[in-house]
C-alpha cells in the first residue's frame, strides 16, 4: 500500500491475505466466504486495536503521512471563494505560508497556514512548509487586515519550524516570530488556530495565538521536534521515538496540560484516509468556536486571548528558608499548574 | 614578491597542551579567544572584558545587576519561585538540583526594581550559567510578572537576555512562555512603556525569538551571539560553512536587527542617556 508507516504493517499483509483468498476461490470456484468473513472480522479488530491505542511516536509518523492533507487541501474543502493573496510587501511571497479571504459558512474570514509541498519540487518552493521571515511578516499582514476589517481570523498549523538557514537569519527569523506573537496577542477579532499535522516550535507558534487552539487527533505541538531533542539531549536523532514519548507532544497531552481547546478525531487511519470528512469534522468544531467568539467585543477577546496564555506554565514557591535550620529541605506549594 | 618578507612566518604555532595545567584555579583566567592569560583580579577589574582583545566574558545574573543597577541595590521579585517537572521529564528533577547548586540560583533569571544613575527601573536579568539561561516556566512567569511591575509602578523595563533557548524538559510549557512574555509586552508596550532589550552572549532560539527581540531599543554587547538556529543546524540545512561573524551582534546589526552595539564600560552610561531621554521635565514641559 501506497504511504504505508512500519506500524501498518501487519494490517496490510492481512489485506493482502484476504484479497488472495478472494482471488482464489474466484478462479477456482470455490467458496471461501466463512474463512474471508472470519479474516475481515480479524482484520477489523485488529485495526481497531492498533489504532485506537496508538503510541505518540505512530501518531507523529501519521502526522508527518506524505499524504496527509496540507492546509491547502483542507481549505479547499472547508471554505468557499478563496482569494490567496501573496507577499509581505517587504521582500518577498515565501510559499512556505498562504493565506487570504474566504468565507467559511458564508462568514468572511482570513484564513492562513502553513504549506508543506505535494511532491519533491513543490517542496522545495516551499521550503518543505518551513516559512523564513517573508512568510511570517506576510502572515502578520494579512491579520493586520483581518484586524482592520473586522474580519475573524483562522490558522492552520503544519510545519517543521521556521526555516533554519542563514538567509532566513540574516532577515531578522527571530524578529519576524517574536512581533507575530506580540501582535497577535491584541488583535480584536476572533482567533482560532488549528494543528492540523505538525506544530513545530516558534514557528508554529507564530501562527498560534489564538482565542482557541484546536488540534487533530494524531496532530503532534511541540518546543523542538521530536528528532531535535534526540540528538541534542542523547547525541542521537535516530531515538525521535523516545523524544516523541518523553517530550508529551500528543493532542491529549496538550488537552490535559491546557494548552489546547478541543481534540477534532482524525478518520480510523489518519486524515489522509478521508480529507473530506476531515475537513467536515474541523470545519464544525471551528464554526462552533467561531459562533461564541463572534458574541464577543474586541476588548474581550483581545483579553480572552491574554488570559488563555497568562495561566500557561508549572511552577511553585519554596517557603522562605528558617534561619535556624539552614540544612532542612524547604516545604514547595504547588502554586499554579496551568492556573 | 618583496613584500612576501614581512609577512608572517612559514612555520605554525601550536598552542602548549599543558598551559591549562599552570594556571592555578581561580587566581588566573585565559581569554577563550585570544588566549591571553590575565590575573582574575584585573579581569574583573576590568568587567570581565579582556584587556588584550576586548572579548566579553559571560556575567551571571548578579555580577550584571552589580555592575548596572546604582550600589548593585535590587528590590527582588519573586526570590523564591522554583521549576515543577510537570512532564515528569527523564532527568530533569535531578538535572534542576544539580543546576541550583551550580549556580547558586532557583532558575534562570533575576528580576526586580532598581535604579540606573538614578532612574528607577524595573530589570530582569537572564543568567547563563542556570540550566543554559533556557526558559521554562518559572523564567517565563517572572518576566511575565515583571512587565506586569513596571506597567502598574509605570517605570521603564529592562531585560538582560542570555539563553540557549526554551527549555527541552518542559516541552509544550516552555514553548507557551514565548507567547506569554510577548503578549505582555503587547499591553506593556501599547500603553506606552518604554522597554530596553540588552542582548548579551548568546541570545538564541525561543529568547529571541520572543521578548530579547522586542524592545523599543535593542542593544547588545560586542560580538555577542544573536539568532534563532544554531549554527551547527544551519551549516546542516544549507551545506556551507558560515563566516566566522555570523550571528554577533555586529552581524545582527548590519542586518538591521539591533539599535546599537554598546561596550560593557559604555552600558551603563548608554542606558542612562536613554532613560534620560524619555524623562519628561516639568521645566520643558512648561517652558520654564
Amino acid at each position: 500500500m501506497a504511504g504505508e508507516l512500519q506500524f501498518e504493517k501487519p494490517l496490510n499483509e492481512l489485506r493482502q491475505k484476504i484479497d488472495e483468498l478472494k482471488r482464489f476461490g474466484q478462479e477456482r470456484g470455490i467458496d471461501f466466504s466463512d474463512e474471508i468473513a472470519r479474516l475481515e472480522q480479524r482484520y477489523k479488530s485488529l485495526e481497531d486495536e492498533l489504532y485506537d491505542e496508538l503510541t505518540p511516536a505512530q501518531k507523529m509518523h501519521l502526522a508527518r503521512h506524505q499524504q496527509r492533507p496540507t492546509s491547502l487541501d483542507l481549505i479547499q474543502h472547508m471554505f468557499t471563494d478563496f482569494i490567496e493573496l501573496h507577499g509581505d510587501r517587504l521582500f518577498a511571497d515565501d510559499l512556505a505560508i498562504v493565506g487570504g479571504l474566504a468565507k467559511l459558512n458564508g462568514v468572511p474570514v482570513t484564513v492562513i497556514g502553513h504549506q508543506r509541498g505535494k511532491d519533491t519540487k513543490d517542496n522545495i518552493a516551499r521550503f518543505f512548509g518551513s516559512p523564513h521571515p517573508e512568510g511570517f511578516r506576510k502572515a502578520l499582514r494579512l491579520m493586520q487586515q483581518a484586524n482592520k476589517f473586522n474580519r475573524p481570523i483562522i490558522t492552520l498549523i503544519d510545519t517543521k519550524g521556521a526555516y533554519p538557514g542563514n538567509t532566513a537569519e540574516e532577515r531578522g527569523q527571530s524578529e519576524a516570530i517574536a512581533r507575530n506573537l506580540r501582535e497577535m496577542a491584541i488583535f480584536g477579532v476572533p482567533i482560532i488556530c488549528a494543528v492540523i499535522g505538525e506544530g513545530g516550535s516558534g514557528g508554529a507558534l507564530a501562527l498560534g495565538v489564538g482565542n482557541r487552539v484546536l488540534m487533530l487527533e494524531n496532530a503532534i505541538y511541540s518546543v523542538i521536534s521530536p528528532n531535535g531533542a534526540a540528538s541534542i539531549l542523547w547525541k542521537d536523532a535516530s531515538k525521535a521515538d523516545q523524544a516523541a514519548e518523553a517530550m508529551k507532544i500528543t493532542a491529549k497531552d496538550l488537552l490535559e496540560f491546557g494548552i489546547i481547546e478541543e481534540i477534532v478525531p482524525e478518520p480510523q487511519g489518519g486524515a489522509h484516509r478521508d480529507v473530506a470528512q476531515q475537513a467536515e469534522s474541523l470545519k464544525a468544531a471551528i464554526w462552533r468556536h467561531l459562533q461564541e467568539l463572534l458574541a464577543m467585543s474586541p476588548e474581550e477577546l483581545a483579553l480572552d486571548r491574554y488570559e488563555k496564555f497568562r495561566k500557561i506554565g508549572a511552577f511553585s514557591t519554596l517557603e522562605e528558608p528558617q534561619e535556624e535550620t539552614p540544612g532542612e529541605a524547604a516545604l514547595e506549594t504547588p502554586q499554579s499548574i496551568n492556573g | 614578491m618583496f613584500k612576501d618578507l614581512f609577512h608572517k612566518k612559514k612555520y605554525a604555532t601550536i598552542p602548549s597542551k599543558n598551559t591549562k595545567r599552570e594556571i592555578p584555579e581561580g587566581l588566573m583566567n585565559k581569554c577563550p579567544k585570544c588566549g591571553t592569560i590575565q590575573y582574575s583580579k584585573e579581569l574583573e577589574k576590568n568587567l570581565k572584558v579582556c584587556a588584550s582583545c576586548g572579548h566579553h566574558f559571560r556575567l551571571n545574573a548578579w555580577e550584571r545587576i552589580q555592575l548596572i543597577l546604582d550600589e548593585g541595590k535590587l528590590e527582588e521579585f519573586d526570590a523564591r519561585m522554583v521549576s515543577e517537572d510537570p512532564l515528569e521529564f527523564p532527568g530533569y528533577a535531578a538535572k534542576l538540583e544539580q543546576q541550583k547548586k551550580n549556580s547558586g540560583l532557583l532558575d534562570g533569571v533575576v528580576t526586580g526594581q532598581g535604579a540606573i544613575s538614578g532612574f528607577p527601573v524595573v530589570i530582569a536579568v537572564m543568567s547563563f550559567d542556570f540550566f543554559s539561561g533556557s526558559m521554562g516556566s518559572v523564567v517565563g512567569e517572572k518576566i511575565t510578572r515583571a512587565i506586569e511591575t513596571a506597567m502598574e509602578r509605570e517605570l521603564p523595563l529592562l531585560i538582560f537576555s542570555t539563553s540557549g533557548g526554551a527549555r527541552m524538559q518542559e516541552s509544550i510549557l516552555s514553548l507557551m512562555q514565548m507567547a506569554k512574555t510577548s503578549a505582555a509586552l503587547a499591553r506593556f508596550q501599547s500603553a506606552g512603556g518604554l522597554y530596553i532589550s540588552v542582548l548579551t552572549d548568546p541570545t538564541m532560539g525561543g529568547v529571541s525569538a520572543s521578548f530579547a527581540m522586542l524592545g523599543d531599543y535593542n542593544l547588545a554587547e560586542p560580538a555577542a551571539l544573536v539568532g534563532f538556529a544554531g549554527r551547527i543546524v544551519i551549516e546542516q540545512t544549507i551545506r556551507q560553512k558560515l563566516p566566522d561573524n555570523f550571528q554577533t551582534a555586529e552581524f545582527n546589526m548590519q542586518h538591521g536587527q539591533i539599535d546599537k552595539v554598546v561596550h560593557r564600560k559604555e552600558l551603563k552610561q548608554m542606558l542612562t542617556k536613554l532613560l534620560d531621554m524619555h524623562t519628561v521635565r516639568e521645566d520643558a514641559v512648561h517652558g520654564g
